[in-house]
């Protein structure tokens, strides 16, 4: 650090920001890990189903596995637009 | 008894076979019986960075189908007595790796009596790679101070943990390690790279070594010269201290830190 570092345009600190990106997606992942290969496209077709009714955005949808007690619970969550219709 | 060990990253490029020429120099030099095997099937390179590429007659490939014996594949190093490589063969087809094969080669080797059977991984995660670690006791997951690197790793570690013989038979675990190459501590310090740190703490795995970015790394592999044999090079000697913590040794990391800055540029910045 030089005392007239303040003159200089002060750039982002990228590394930081890599970091950050990489702990949630990292996250993200390690929790999909060992989940059946049907979800996404469980998901989708759900999201085909859903569309027939409400007009949902594509990521409306959340599917979530994990596992509470020795029992592996599908948790499905779907959040509804504002104003119902089409 | 030989113990295994897969070299693997997930991400192409990032010092895979330059780290394994590496350890496996490093080992034999400790005295150990080493072979190091090249499991990119169709890109056979090991060989290259091993400076043997005009000694190969026979590949992997061709132990696995009978076409030679194993003795007669292995390429003897020219510098230590104790190393032997077997290459990868050339051919396109992506099923001349079995699991059986496999298998059956590694025990062979481990009747020579090798003490260490070094696996060089292909990018990426399917047959190659998937063989490359099965069969393993020990990965040294390579990884850069990058995002996709970061990740990648992050795949294998969890293929490791799952798709492995130890994983499946529940015996025990593959032991893991990282090693951090094409470290640069200035650029850590400027604020664009990730630290060491911030890499464990990510991955949640502590680092077998760090080897710095280095111009030797190239002049090692157009030479056929593994790096760890160059002494005035930081990432031979890097590459040397991770082959001794390999073998339970305590070194201290070396080249980490940003070379300290004279009175006048931190005055006037860098």
């Amino acid at each position: 650090m030089g005392i007239f570092d303040f003159l200089k345009p002060r750039a982002p600190n990228s590394a930081s920001l890599a970091k950050e990106r990489l702990r949630i997606i990292v996250a993200q992942e390690r929790a999909q890990r060992g989940a059946p290969d049907y979800l996404p496209t469980l998901r989708r077709e759900l999201l085909e189903v859903l569309k027939k009714y409400v007009n949902v955005d594509p990521d409306a949808i959340q599917v979530k596995l994990s596992q509470e007690g020795g029992h592996e619970l599908l948790e499905l969550s779907v959040a509804l637009p504002d104003k119902p219709g089409h | 008894m030989a113990e295994i060990i897969v070299v693997t990253s997930g991400k192409g490029g990032v010092g895979k076979t330059t780290t394994s020429a590496s350890v496996a120099v490093g080992l034999a030099r400790r005295g150990k019986r080493v072979v190091v095997i090249d499991f990119d099937v169709g890109l056979r390179n090991l060989d290259l960075i091993m400076g043997c590429e005009r000694r190969v007659v026979y590949d992997f490939v061709n132990v696995i189908q009978g076409e030679c014996t194993l003795k007669q594949a292995l390429i003897k190093d020219k510098r230590l007595d104790n190393l032997f490589v077997l290459a990868a063969s050339q051919t396109r087809d992506k099923d001349a790796l079995t699991k059986e094969g496999v298998e059956g080669v590694l025990n062979g080797l481990k009747e020579m009596d090798f003490e260490y059977i070094v696996c060089d991984s292909p990018a990426g995660i399917e047959k190659g790679a998937f063989l490359a670690m099965y069969f393993a006791d020990r990965a040294v997951v390579v990884v850069n101070p990058e995002v996709s690197s970061v990740r990648d790793s992050d795949r294998i570690l969890g293929l490791l943990a799952s798709k492995t013989r130890h994983a499946e038979t529940g015996e025990r675990v593959v032991a893991q390690h990282l090693l951090l190459t094409r470290y640069n501590p200035e650029r850590v310090v400027r604020g664009d790279m990730m630290s060491i740190a911030d890499v464990q703490e990510i991955l949640g795995l502590d680092v077998l070594g760090v080897v710095p970015e280095s111009d030797t790394v190239l002049a090692g592999s157009n030479a056929g010269t593994p790096v760890i044999l160059d002494p005035a090079s930081q990432a031979g000697q890097a590459y040397d201290d991770a082959v001794a913590r390999l073998l339970g040794e305590s070194v201290p990391m070396r080249f980490t830190d940003a070379l300290k800055k004279g009175f006048l540029t931190r005055l006037f910045g860098g």
